[in-house]
């Protein structure tokens, strides 16, 4: 029978070699598919620019305009709060900088853990309101589909499980932490593959947005 | 009509796929946002209305077809196939329901240009024979006729006599290298004859050279709005041979917003090539007019003022600043509607839903939006530069009891214009 550090160190091995390979992969292909597609000539005489619009709106889709924070001002808080959360408890918290470092090469300095702690407090907090929203709300419970079920789960499993092995919640620690990597790593395989693509190809949304409006005058 | 297929339909959409298409469709989260822009939806309060939600065809085939995984997924029989019965389904969420304004488009956070895909989404439409029935007879008569209303030249001349009549001023006819071919709009020829007899009137005044042509006077494009690129190249072919022929530099769209977008954006690309004249909207010709100093203008309106921007104008073409820069020099109590420019509501009856009898209660229901945003501002009257939206405007505010008329700003300009004194 495998021990808790055996599966620690399975996790922390073959594992997530196998999935930062199907991620990186993954997203290449998605990537590839997209621009594959290519975009046909367009013959009308431009007002504006493509380039600089598409990168403004790439920045500015992160503020909606205030009529839409008027009318739907808990999506944007929510969105925003707990997409900021995940984002910093991934990046800035010290042992995940460690690992990017070991990974990639890259390093950055990280925030201290009492901070990373309570940034995912909040952010558990937003992805269950997220949640219980979408079950709730007219127009999201009617687009859902199972799919986005799955990648809300796919989302807070990596956040919950985190902080449960930071507070020593569950025994033993191997185990805790290997169970944390796991789940970290079913969210790198199953990224390319759903709408978690997003955190991608929103970049490039945006600037084919931006460029469609500025070749025609306007700052979307 | 013939020849219209399932298999031709889904043709017609992989033949849209392209990589802001698949962008899109990649980066939807079902976050709902859109639905918020919608004037469908927020004065339904109907989740089916929600603008992505329209293009769920679409995005199918693209999953089905585009992605690796969806072709993955089709092999071991999983993932649902577009079928003739859900493009039936959908035929009154893509057209009645959406009058392509691209507000959505606008507030998506992920960056998502449904108006774009929407547009396509309707080529799949009309190949596979699920376009509606009022748009289908509207396109007949601009292939068959040169108007969708079916209007022919002879009841322009009976127009033309009658402006010459009261303006004392001639209405040049095929003027061979005039520097602006003027193209009008059926709906403008019925309902707003004063259209003619103003711009008449302000280009004698500025002293712009111009003309009208028999060839084709007709610049709405029934084949942008049912979504069929063979139709819209052979409308705008017209315009092109009729600007070709007389030699023009420049050709003018009407108080008109789609045919403005057909013209001066989806015409080229229709034809598959650049034009040798450029293409304006009135309300920028005037403005470049008045700049030059060329519009002298007296007196102005006291009345309160307030503005209808057209979705095509404003946040599909960037004409925003040119219309109130017009209004500046002939109103003195001039204010916006609070959400205006890029982010105004639609009126509810463009993209074809005015030409659509089946959508005339949608079309009602999308004009509450406006209307809540008339009540806010309290304007004596509206001004616009659209045709289809003024008819919107003049109906629903009748509808609902409001007293508040509704007048084209180049009329308004051509009543303040200086009287020229005479050689």
């Amino acid at each position: 029978m495998m021990s808790s550090m055996d599966f620690l160190l399975f996790t922390k091995g073959p594992l997530f070699q196998v999935a930062i390979a199907i991620f990186v992969l993954g997203i290449l292909i998605r990537l590839v598919e997209i621009f594959a597609l290519g975009r046909s000539r367009n013959f009308a005489e431009p007002r504006g620019g493509q380039v600089i619009p598409g990168l403004k709106t790439v920045y500015k889709r992160f503020n909606p305009d205030p009529g839409t924070f008027r009318r739907a001002p808990f999506d944007v808080v929510v969105g925003t709060v707990w997409h900021i959360g995940f984002i910093v408890a991934l990046l800035l918290f010290i042992p995940h900088v460690e690992v990017i470092k070991a990974t990639v090469g890259l390093a950055w300095p990280g925030l201290p853990n009492p901070v990373v702690d309570a940034v995912t407090a909040i952010t558990l907090l937003g992805l269950i309101a997220a949640l219980i929203h979408r079950l709730t709300h007219p127009v999201k419970r009617f687009l859902s589909t199972p799919e986005d079920y799955v990648i809300w789960a796919v989302t807070f499993l990596p956040v919950l499980t985190g902080y449960i092995a930071y507070h020593r919640l569950v025994n033993p620690y191997p185990l805790a932490l290997g169970v944390h990597i796991l789940t970290a790593e079913i969210f790198l395989i199953v990224l390319p593959f759903t709408k978690l693509t997003h955190i991608f190809t929103a970049v490039v949304a945006r600037w084919f947005n931006g460029a469609n409006f500025g070749r025609k005058g306007v700052q979307s | 009509m013939s020849g219209f297929s399932l298999e031709r339909g889904l043709q017609a959409l992989r033949e849209e796929m392209d990589a802001p298409v698949a962008s899109f469709f990649s980066s939807c989260v079902h976050c709902g946002l859109c639905a918020q822009a919608c004037p469908f939806f927020v004065e339904t309060g109907d989740p089916k209305y929600t603008p992505i939600h329209k293009l769920e065809p679409m995005r199918l085939l693209w999953e089905r077809e585009f992605t690796l995984w969806g072709r993955l997924k089709h092999l071991v029989g999983l993932g649902r196939k577009v079928t003739d019965d859900m493009l039936a389904q959908w035929e009154p969420l893509l057209y009645d329901s959406c009058s392509m304004c691209g507000r959505c488009s606008l507030v998506c956070p992920v960056g998502n240009d449904i108006a774009y895909m929407i547009r396509k989404a309707r080529e799949g439409m009309v190949a596979s024979g699920h376009a509606p029935e009022g748009l289908i007879a509207a396109s007949v008569r601009a292939v068959n006729t040169g108007s969708p209303m079916g209007l022919q030249w002879k009841t322009l001349e009976v127009q033309i006599k009658h402006v010459e009549t009261s303006s004392g001023l001639e209405v040049p006819i095929d003027r061979q290298g005039a520097d602006y071919l003027v193209l009008l709009s059926s709906m403008e020829i019925i309902n707003f004859p004063e259209y003619l007899e103003a711009i008449t009137r302000i280009f004698d005044h500025a002293g712009v050279s111009w003309t009208l042509s028999r060839q084709c006077f007709e610049a709405t494009n029934a084949g942008i709005q049912i979504g069929s690129k063979d139709i819209a190249a052979t409308l705008v072919q017209r315009v092109v041979d009729a600007a070709e022929a007389l030699g023009v530099k420049n050709v003018i769209s009407p108080e008109c917003g789609h045919a403005y977008t057909a013209i001066r954006w989806e015409g080229p690309n229709a034809i598959g090539r650049s034009y040798p004249f450029r293409v304006f909207h009135i309300i920028e010709v005037l403005d470049q007019l008045r700049a030059e100093g060329r519009l002298r203008t007296e007196g102005k309106e006291m009345d309160r003022l307030s503005m209808h921007d057209p979705c095509n104008l404003a946040r599909k073409s960037g004409v925003i600043d040119q219309q109130r820069h017009l209004m500046d020099l002939v109103a003195d109590n001039f204010v916006d509607l609070k959400e205006h420019g890029k982010f105004q509501w639609c009126c509810g009856a463009g993209g074809g839903v005015s030409s659509n009898e089946r959508a005339e209660a949608l079309k009602m229901a999308a004009f509450k939006r406006k209307k809540a945003q008339i009540e806010e501002v309290e304007p004596e009257r509206m001004v616009t530069m659209c045709a289809t939206c003024r008819t919107q405007l003049e109906e629903g505010l009748e509808e609902f009891n409001m007293d508040i008329p509704v007048v084209g700003l180049t009329e308004m300009i051509a009543d303040h214009l200086v009287e020229k004194e005479r050689a």
